[in-house]
């Protein structure tokens, strides 16, 4: 509460500074002079996926593929033992004189469950890394935002960057001549 | 872009007398060993042809598929249209295979066929006369589909887009022949060297080696380009990563197949179709098979699984030499099996035999010869034109787009 007490002299308590761009190309470099400026709390808006983004924002890989991999794993393990036991242990069969534990015969099934355990870990994981559910963001509370879906690209510098400064931050983001700078209520 | 005429590197013509003479010591071993040794030479003859085969026919397989699709992929359609191009050539080197049908073959003996009541009833498709029919359609065809498409290519590079939507059409046509014949040469070049063998899966696992060999040349090619001028601008590690998503899919296709053939054959237990695998999982063969499944599918399965592996060429490029000796070795293990080691096939003998694991020396000749002949004709083939498709209508997408698909 000491944060929004020190700042009611003026305005509400920021989320950060946003600034507007017209093209891909201009976010992507703006994004890249915000990180040679030292800034790191950052996060870029987009209509359309811009690979290069990743690279300029200085964002760190993705965890999500490691956890398709483990989920993807465990489900074949879980799906060979599944077949394992009831083929050999709760029920087993003697089908045309084959062995109970008839290898070729697990590995579809071993398959499936490979492919199911590595989508819904995919599906999971994409939520919660994101943090999704999440109905409340404060960059909507830009009215221009709208456009961030259609044709208008966005960088946001945060408050909770070390660097952030009302003042300078949003001098910085006018040299990136932008259409315009908003702050973000928090 | 600074060079528009895309002539490709200067020092191609170095590795073009490289590879002649690289086949023609190959072609002399070749030829001694059909001297000395006449039933391992055809045997060996074959599996080496099959693989240059594969990554002609692949090639013009991916060809016609990018026609198709369109796509980022255009900036290796050069590449493809010159190793298609090579199949006049394997035509000529098909002889061989046509000289030694009597070796390779056990249904063109008529003494044998008359003993053999499966093989009597096969007659009217095995028989020498229509195996060289059907060869010839097949070749006649895959060369011409060849040929009219690189001429219209020519012509679209030259300004002419009234070819585009040609390209299109013959490419969806010649996609269903190749499948077609492709399946059919499986059998008559493959498969009926055990006549009493079948599968009905043989022709896709054959079809899919192809596309395999295929974008493993293809990597193999664009990273030497990649280091030259006029490509070294244009090749992206997007580029890249696009034919190790593809080689990794056809690395799944080869395991998918090969293990449904396998599967169905062990749930069936037939008596027809389990000697097969039983040639193949027994007296040494068993160790082979096990280098496949690891070399062929694992590891190049995990290795290509990895992002970082795709983009960089310097990787990817030994992942795509890897594969190619996986593909020979794969070859190695449908054929060889079925012969005896002093060289003659196993059903033309009487009483029970096996095969057990051997390597004949002329099983390294062979893809030397039909090796280095064929990279020379495919550095002829690629020296002769721009190294990029200056007027493919999605270049431009090729060029710019790294993302997206």
């Amino acid at each position: 509460m000491a944060d929004v007490m020190a700042h009611t002299d003026s305005s509400p308590a920021l989320h950060g500074l946003m600034a507007e761009f017209e093209t891909p190309t201009a976010l992507v470099s703006a994004a890249e002079r915000a990180r040679l400026a030292g800034y790191r709390h950052m996060d870029a808006y987009s209509p359309i996926p811009i690979e290069e983004l990743n690279e300029a924002l200085g964002l760190r890989r993705t965890r999500l593929p490691m956890l398709v991999l483990l989920g993807g794993i465990v489900g074949g393990m879980s799906g060979y033992a599944l077949e394992y036991w009831s083929q050999t242990m709760a029920y087993p069969l003697n089908i045309g004189g084959r062995p109970f534990h008839s290898w070729p015969h697990f590995i579809p099934v071993t398959f499936e469950t490979t492919v199911l355990g590595a989508a819904l870990s995919a599906f999971v994981g994409m939520w919660a890394l994101n943090k999704l559910p999440m109905p409340y963001h404060p960059v909507f509370n830009v009215p221009a935002f709208v456009r961030a879906s259609r044709d208008r690209f966005f960088l946001c510098i945060e408050t909770t960057d070390p660097r952030f400064d009302r003042h300078a931050t949003a001098q910085f983001l006018q040299s990136l001549h932008p259409v315009g700078v908003t702050e973000v209520a928090q | 872009m600074a060079d528009m005429t895309h002539t490709p590197p200067a020092d191609i013509d170095l590795y073009r007398s490289r590879a002649l003479k690289i086949g023609g010591v190959g072609l002399l071993a070749c030829a001694i060993g059909f001297v000395v040794d006449r039933d391992h030479f055809f045997r060996s003859w074959l599996i080496a042809y099959l693989l240059f085969l594969a990554i002609a026919l692949g090639s013009m397989g991916l060809m016609m598929i990018q026609h198709l699709s369109g796509g980022a992929w255009g900036v290796f359609r050069r590449i493809f249209e010159a190793s298609s191009r090579t199949l006049p050539l394997l035509a000529v080197l098909f002889l061989p295979v046509v000289l030694g049908m009597h070796s390779l073959y056990p249904w063109t003996h008529p003494d044998h066929v008359a003993e053999d009541e499966i093989l009597r009833h096969k007659a009217a498709y095995l028989n020498v006369g229509f195996f060289l029919v059907r060869a010839l359609i097949y070749f006649a065809g895959w060369i011409l589909i060849t040929w009219t498409l690189t001429k219209w290519s020519r012509q679209q590079d030259e300004g002419d887009m009234s070819v585009n939507i040609r390209l299109q059409y013959l490419s969806g046509g010649g996609l269903v022949f190749y499948t077609f014949a492709a399946t059919f040469a499986a059998i008559d070049w493959i498969m009926s060297i055990n006549p009493h063998w079948y599968s009905t899966l043989f022709g896709f696992l054959f079809v899919g080696g192809h596309g395999l060999a295929a974008l493993a040349f293809t990597i193999i090619v664009s990273t030497y380009l990649a280091q030259h001028e006029p490509m070294s601008g244009v090749l992206k590690p997007h580029h890249f990563q696009d034919l190790g998503k593809l080689s990794l899919a056809f690395v799944m296709l080869w395991a998918y197949f090969n293990f449904s053939q396998y599967l169905l054959v062990y749930a069936a237990n037939l008596v027809e179709e389990v000697p097969y695998f039983i040639a193949r999982t027994s007296h040494g063969w068993q160790y082979v098979a096990l280098l496949l499944v690891v070399f062929h599918f694992a590891v190049p399965f995990f290795l290509l699984l990895s992002r970082d592996n795709k983009r960089n060429p310097y990787r990817l490029v030994w992942i795509a030499v890897a594969l190619l000796v996986m593909r020979y070795i794969d070859l190695f293990m449908l054929v060889t099996p079925e012969f005896a080691s002093t060289g003659e096939n196993l059903h033309l003998l009487t009483g029970e035999h096996a095969s057990s694991l051997f390597v004949h020396w002329t099983d390294l000749a062979a893809p030397l010869a039909i090796g280095g002949v064929w990279s020379w004709m495919f550095l002829t083939q690629l020296a002769q034109r721009p190294v990029m498709a200056v007027s493919d209508p999605y270049l431009r997408e090729a060029l710019e787009s790294s993302g997206g698909h």
